[in-house]
């Protein structure tokens, strides 16, 4: 009973990150944005993020720089799109790469830095229930922002005034702009509050998730958010679900290696993306649904006045 | 933005960038070109002088950057000590984050082009792409880490880490309070099968009665996997854990967790204060010393080399104070035994873990059977992935 309460935990934790950045890119994607560079942006946000918690020994202001470095990488990012209508893959491919580059350049000097040993988290009465407790309430305090976090976002994207325009111009751009909303600079805030999301993911990684910095840390964990980001249908509860899916059974198939099962590790090791992909297929496979969901102008580029 | 406005700034951006690119360019050439008239004068004042030859021209491909704390910053290390012993007798350099593909081929070749006449490449998969530069480079030694394909010209190295893990093992039976000790393990090669099972026999040797788990990250390097693969572990019941990846993920997931583990490759006694028990570190320099000295000296010959505790390559360094001192003694012999080489780790009898007896009684397993271990010995849990 006891492993399975463990596991349940290991599962929170491993999906958070995923969650955080998934929800970055929906708010990305709902304003008709793809931004391929989740992956440099999470690397940078690690390096500013784990260089802040060196100097300064707090988890929190970390979590901002991360927010800080996302959000100027996706503004930068932004510019390059929005204004002067460069291609949203490339770019985000580009940005991806230098993000690897630079964060590696710049964390040149922190990789023999360690952090000190963060406190045990428990909520202070619930942690206490026979199951539920060490399986629920034992987590880091990002854990349940999170959780937080995605119902405000649902009640924001769908019963929300500015969600509402947000979803606009995702859908229309063009007759957002003919209704007189600032389409482009819409856009951006979404890009930009996007890009720190996926800043505070990525100084989670480096934080409070495996507290080093190696360069590469965050080892594809970006490019499985927008993958996730997708196959959730853009819906802020599906990318929940299927990050603590991915998370859920990645820890699933270390505990049955562990456990000595008789099946090949590297056939556990696909688990996680089968199942994930699996399960959101199946339950978005209405191909209305899909249609209905899609942001329909996502990775079309803008043009004001054409 | 109208769209001549875009074009008129892409211009300027484009012209800007290619103007910059020219300024380095030139820069870079204004100053390597009066460095090599010095060089080239001061050879030539040299040679007559003392006959001495110009500084042998050494290159290494490492695998991951310099920075990780493991596989890499060990080898770094040895080429460091490499530089010191030698002095103006070599010139070294090093690419890092060389990709085990077709682009390691490109790197090895370029190394060539810049006069390199000892390259090394420190890791498995750099085996094909170096075969295939070492046949159009007849001049050139090619030195291979942990590989097992050799030419004229190219030769393999290895290190016995299995030394190093069984003496992490003997520890680690001795401060296990679950019976349980786990591994978290990188690719399934007889490298990292041969590393478990010596870890398994050391900790037998003081503990009959532990269990190893094994769980495979299937990479080198992955810290977000490592970190979940030796919390799945740790959950698991297992309190001292050993890794074969290279990153200090596991050690610090093991001081999260108030466990235990061991730094590898490297010492990575900082990472983990209060969990490191010890580290099995990789010690390169004195056989790239030995290499370049057999290049200076024109022995160069191919061959596999295969060195342990007894030759200073391997070692388990840092053994912290929470080891108490009798199993510190019984570690200390078993390296003196190593070194003198009157202690075998592999003597039999040894038994796989579906009961089969794979070294009989009385004998002791050589290189060759080493070499190509792909079976777990008794005592730990699960398949060899892959294997039949």
């Amino acid at each position: 009973m006891d492993t399975y309460a463990l596991l349940l935990a290991a599962t929170l934790n491993a999906g958070t990150v995923l969650a955080i950045a998934g929800l970055g890119l929906l708010v990305n994607e709902r304003s008709g944005i793809v931004n391929l560079g989740a992956e440099g942006m999470m690397l940078v946000a690690a390096i500013a993020g784990f260089a802040t918690a060196v100097h300064t020994g707090s988890d929190w202001l970390a979590f901002g720089a991360g927010a800080l470095a996302g959000a100027i990488m996706a503004g930068a990012f932004g510019v390059l799109v929005i204004w002067l209508n460069t291609n949203q893959y490339a770019t985000g491919l580009a940005l991806s790469l230098f993000g690897s580059g630079f964060s590696a350049f710049v964390g040149i000097h922190y990789t023999q830095e360690r952090l000190e040993s963060r406190p045990h988290f428990a909520v202070p009465w619930l942690s206490d229930i026979p199951f539920f407790g060490p399986a629920l309430f034992r987590q880091h305090p990002m854990v349940y922002l999170t959780i937080l976090f995605t119902v405000g976002l649902t009640w924001f994207l769908y019963r929300s005034r500015a969600g509402l325009v947000l979803r606009a111009v995702g859908e229309s751009p063009e007759s957002a702009h003919a209704l007189g909303y600032p389409v482009r600079r819409i856009r951006l805030i979404a890009v930009m509050c996007g890009g720190a999301l996926c800043g505070v993911a990525g100084a989670y990684i480096s934080v409070v998730y495996t507290p080093l910095w190696v360069e590469g840390m965050v080892a594809g964990k970006g490019w499985i958010a927008l993958a996730l980001t997708t196959f959730a249908t853009w819906r802020p509860s599906r990318i929940l679900l299927g990050a603590y899916l991915f998370g859920g059974v990645t820890m699933l198939q270390f505990h049955l290696q562990g456990e000595g099962v008789a099946i090949s590790s590297q056939l556990l090791t696909m688990l996680p993306y089968l199942a994930t992909i699996g399960v959101l297929v199946l339950i978005s496979r209405n191909p209305v649904w899909i249609r209905a969901n899609m942001p329909a102008s996502l990775g079309k580029p803008f043009f004001p006045g054409s | 933005m109208t769209t001549s406005t875009r074009r008129s700034v892409l211009r300027a951006t484009a012209f800007g960038s290619v103007a910059m690119a020219a300024a380095l360019v030139g820069c870079s050439k204004k100053e390597e070109a009066p460095s090599t008239s010095v060089a080239a004068s001061a050879a030539a004042a040299a040679a007559p002088a003392s006959g001495a030859s110009a500084p042998l021209k050494i290159a290494f491909a490492y695998l991951g950057p310099v920075g990780d704390g493991g596989w890499t910053f060990a080898h770094d290390n040895g080429r460091k000590a490499l530089e010191k012993e030698l002095g103006s007798q070599v010139e070294t350099k090093f690419v890092e984050s060389v990709p085990e593909s077709a682009d390691a081929e490109r790197v090895f070749r370029d190394m060539v082009a810049q006069g390199n006449t000892l390259i090394f490449g420190t890791s498995f998969g750099y085996m094909e792409p170096m075969l295939k530069v070492a046949a159009d480079n007849k001049g050139v030694h090619f030195e291979h880490a942990t590989g097992y394909k050799t030419a004229d010209n190219m030769r393999v190295y290895d290190n016995r880490t299995y030394e190093g893990a069984y003496m992490a093992g003997v520890i680690a039976g001795g401060m296990t309070k679950t019976n349980t000790i786990g591994v978290v393990g990188s690719i399934p090669i007889p490298e990292v099968i041969r590393n478990i099972d010596s870890y398994t026999l050391g900790a037998q040797s003081v503990n009959p009665k532990v269990k190893v788990k094994v769980v495979w990250v299937n990479e080198w390097f992955n810290p977000p996997k490592e970190t979940e693969g030796a919390q799945s572990l740790i959950d698991g019941g297992a309190d001292v854990l050993l890794q074969n990846t290279d990153s200090s993920a596991v050690l610090q997931t093991a001081e999260k967790n108030g466990k235990y583990a061991f730094g590898w490759d490297s010492d990575m006694t900082h990472y983990g204060p209060k969990a490191h028990l010890a580290s099995a570190v990789n010690n390169w320099g004195p056989y790239y010393i030995k290499a370049a000295k057999d290049a200076l000296a024109g022995t160069w010959t191919t061959g596999h080399t295969w060195w342990g505790v007894k030759e200073g390559a391997i070692d388990l360094v840092s053994i912290s104070d929470k080891v108490p001192a009798d199993l510190k003694a019984k570690v200390d012999k078993v390296k003196a035994g190593l070194k003198d080489g009157s202690f075998a780790i592999w003597k039999g009898p040894i038994a796989s873990n579906d009961g089969k007896e794979q070294v009989k009684a009385g004998t002791t397993a050589d290189d060759a059977f080493l070499g190509s271990i792909k079976f777990f010995v008794k005592g730990v849990e699960g398949q060899v992935p892959g294997a039949k």
